[in-house]
């Protein structure tokens, strides 16, 4: 069995489980957040009864991230209505706006406080849920009404995915990310290229990277469709997951039986920096072949480019210049915002390098990778070209109907800012 | 035995986001209280470029200005309906705005379960693609048990995929219906 299998096998209590099997698992977290936590809530209401229990509040982590440093009066509502359900089950692991539990993006703030452990079933009420399959652990993202069923059961049911392997060989170059591999493999397969399937990333290029950028592949799994991103644990992991956790963890590994739907292998060192051209993250481009195109606006952030790697890739080339367009910084958690004053760059801090080249930097959230409410932080105006670290370009993603949305590498975002225009980040290191 | 519906059809292509479904700054209205809810009808598809809008001539409003409920009653599609978030809102939203049944030659996962275990709308699978066969504002009948869409405009009856592993659920009416049918949560 895949990893994958192995863990659904688990979790459903089945020695065995192949491709197409539909079983009910036992959940092990559940992750919900500012926008789809409230009618959640409603939905278990309105199943269990108004006074009707959680399955497992201590399985139950709720960090609000989407609309937060806004004025809407709406998304404050939100934010309302998971305070008053932290208070009626009795939750432990609410992180509340406002408060110095505040973490910001979901998805960081799940590995940050050791909720991502080998081997477990995390659902969320959130698509890029995925991302925690770099842990080795089964997670994807589910609707409200998926959501209310746990909350009152504690389990799901599951058809079990078949399991496509991703793997790159050889060394990562300097000049390229997690980002660029993701986006290649996305334009390799297609939009839909995973629709069903399970996504395992494996090889050389992939176990040297740092366990957070490893967090970029399994969080775009959903941009090819997928039902879950995974990777094999190693020292790595394990070291990174019993820091933060005293929570036992079973792991599951590459196993000689596992069977594979189909395999792709790439040589890392062939990969150029990349970029998803508007309006689909499918729609790859060498960033020299897009290279000049006009830009208006630049954005490091979100639970897929907004990791402390993610800033301190866009820092290297930052350093000592200045910005020719509006640039907007906006750490995923809290956590990632302090060390950018606590990290340096020679005798420079991450901060001070991104407040001497002239950009922006906002509070940890969600911010503008997905539009969200008019007065969000560095949201997409007009019909602009945007270069982002974010994960999504679809029509209006960034908030403006008009804009149009070039995904790309922390250092190609930083390459490009520093010139206006799409520009390959080599031209910099070099 | 699931319902029919007929009326007139409204086409799209391949890929619909649900942030061109639903789009994200709308998510904070409430799901429940009436005169909120009401919204999500109003901004469903509202994130479609308007010249994809409405295939094949595009340009065509999904919902009329000022309007909660559109003229359409089925959703016909390419491949990939759905793609991008988990939001539960992107069916519902179909549903408020009147839509019964979607015919898409594919679809994205999270947006199918959701449409399934959420009861709100059929997601019905397309054998060919029928976005060229099917024109917006063509009177359609889609009958997902016997696995049909009528065109009555054309005359022409385009096949359905078999509902397959989620017929049960859909007969029942969403999850909770069908876990309580099935013994697995307590019937009310």
């Amino acid at each position: 069995m895949t990893l994958t299998e192995q863990i659904l096998a688990r979790a459903s209590g089945r020695d065995r489980v192949q491709p197409g099997d539909n079983v009910w698992v036992n959940v092990d977290t559940l992750l919900t957040h500012d926008v789809c936590g409230p009618p959640a809530y409603d939905i278990f209401k309105r199943e269990f009864g108004e006074d009707a229990r959680f399955w497992d509040g201590d399985r139950v982590v709720v960090i609000p991230d989407h609309y937060i440093f806004t004025e809407d009066v709406h998304a404050h509502r939100n934010v309302v209505a998971l305070r008053q359900m932290a208070a009626e089950q009795g939750l432990k692991h609410f992180y509340d706006v406002g408060t110095p539990r505040y973490k910001g993006v979901c998805h960081m703030a799940l590995a940050e406080e050791g909720f991502n452990r080998p081997g477990e079933v995390l659902f969320g009420t959130d698509s890029h849920t995925c991302t925690s399959g770099a842990f080795g652990m089964f997670a994807t993202g589910v609707g409200n009404t998926d959501a209310a069923f746990i909350l009152g059961t504690g389990k799901l049911w599951v058809k079990v995915p078949p399991t496509l392997r991703f793997v790159f060989e050889g060394a990562l170059p300097e000049y390229l990310t997690a980002k660029d591999l993701i986006l290649h493999v996305i334009g390799e397969i297609g939009i839909d290229g995973a629709t069903y399937a399970a996504m395992e990333f494996d090889g050389e290029a992939v176990y040297a990277l740092p366990v957070h950028e490893r967090m970029t592949l399994t969080n775009m799994a959903i941009e090819a469709g997928g039902k879950n991103g995974i990777l094999a644990p190693d020292e790595a992991i394990l070291d990174y997951v019993r820091a933060r956790t005293d929570v036992d963890f079973t792991p599951v590994y590459t196993r000689p039986d596992a069977a594979y739907q189909r395999t792709w292998t790439f040589d890392a060192a062939q990969i150029e920096p990349l970029v998803a051209k508007p309006h689909r993250p499918d729609n790859r481009a060498a960033v020299r072949e897009v290279a000049g195109t006009k830009l208006q606006r630049a954005y490091v952030g979100s639970c897929t480019g907004g990791k402390l790697e993610d800033f301190e890739a866009a820092a290297r080339l930052l350093r000592g210049h200045e910005v020719r367009i509006p640039t907007f910084i906006v750490p995923a958690t809290r956590l990632v915002g302090e060390q950018l004053k606590t990290t340096f760059v020679g005798d420079e801090s991450l901060h001070d390098v991104f407040v001497n080249a002239g950009c922006h930097i906002g509070d940890a959230s969600c911010g503008a990778c997905l539009g969200g409410p008019p007065d969000t932080f560095g949201r997409a105006q007009d019909a602009e070209n945007v270069v982002s670290t974010t994960n999504r370009n679809f029509p209006g993603r960034m908030g403006s109907q008009g804009a149009a949305v070039y995904l790309a590498s922390p250092l190609t975002v930083a390459a490009s800012a520093l010139t206006g225009v799409l520009t390959d980040p080599r031209d910099y290191l070099n | 035995m699931l319902a029919t519906t007929s009326g007139l059809a409204y086409v799209l292509g391949d890929s619909i986001d649900t942030d061109q479904i639903i789009p994200a700054r709308y998510l904070v209205y409430s799901m429940t209280v009436p005169e909120e809810r009401a919204k999500y009808g109003q901004y469903a598809l509202s994130a479609v470029p308007i010249e994809q809008a409405g295939l094949p001539e595009g340009g065509i409003p999904f919902v009329g200005e000022g309007e909660t409920t559109s003229r359409y009653a089925v959703i016909v599609a390419g491949e990939n309906f759905g793609c991008g978030s988990s939001r539960e809102h992107a069916p519902f939203a179909l549903r408020e705005a009147g839509i019964g049944a979607v015919v898409a030659a594919s679809y994205a996962r999270i947006f199918y379960r959701n449409a399934v275990d959420g009861g709100f709308v059929v997601p019905c699978e397309s054998v060919e693609n029928l976005t060229v066969a099917v024109r917006t504002g063509d009177e359609v009948t889609v009958d997902p048990d016997s696995g049909t869409i009528t065109n009555h405009t054309t005359g022409q009856t385009h096949a359905l995929r078999p509902l397959g592993d989620v017929a049960p659920i859909l007969h029942a009416g969403g999850l909770f219906a069908y876990a309580r049918q099935s013994g697995m949560i307590a019937a009310r």
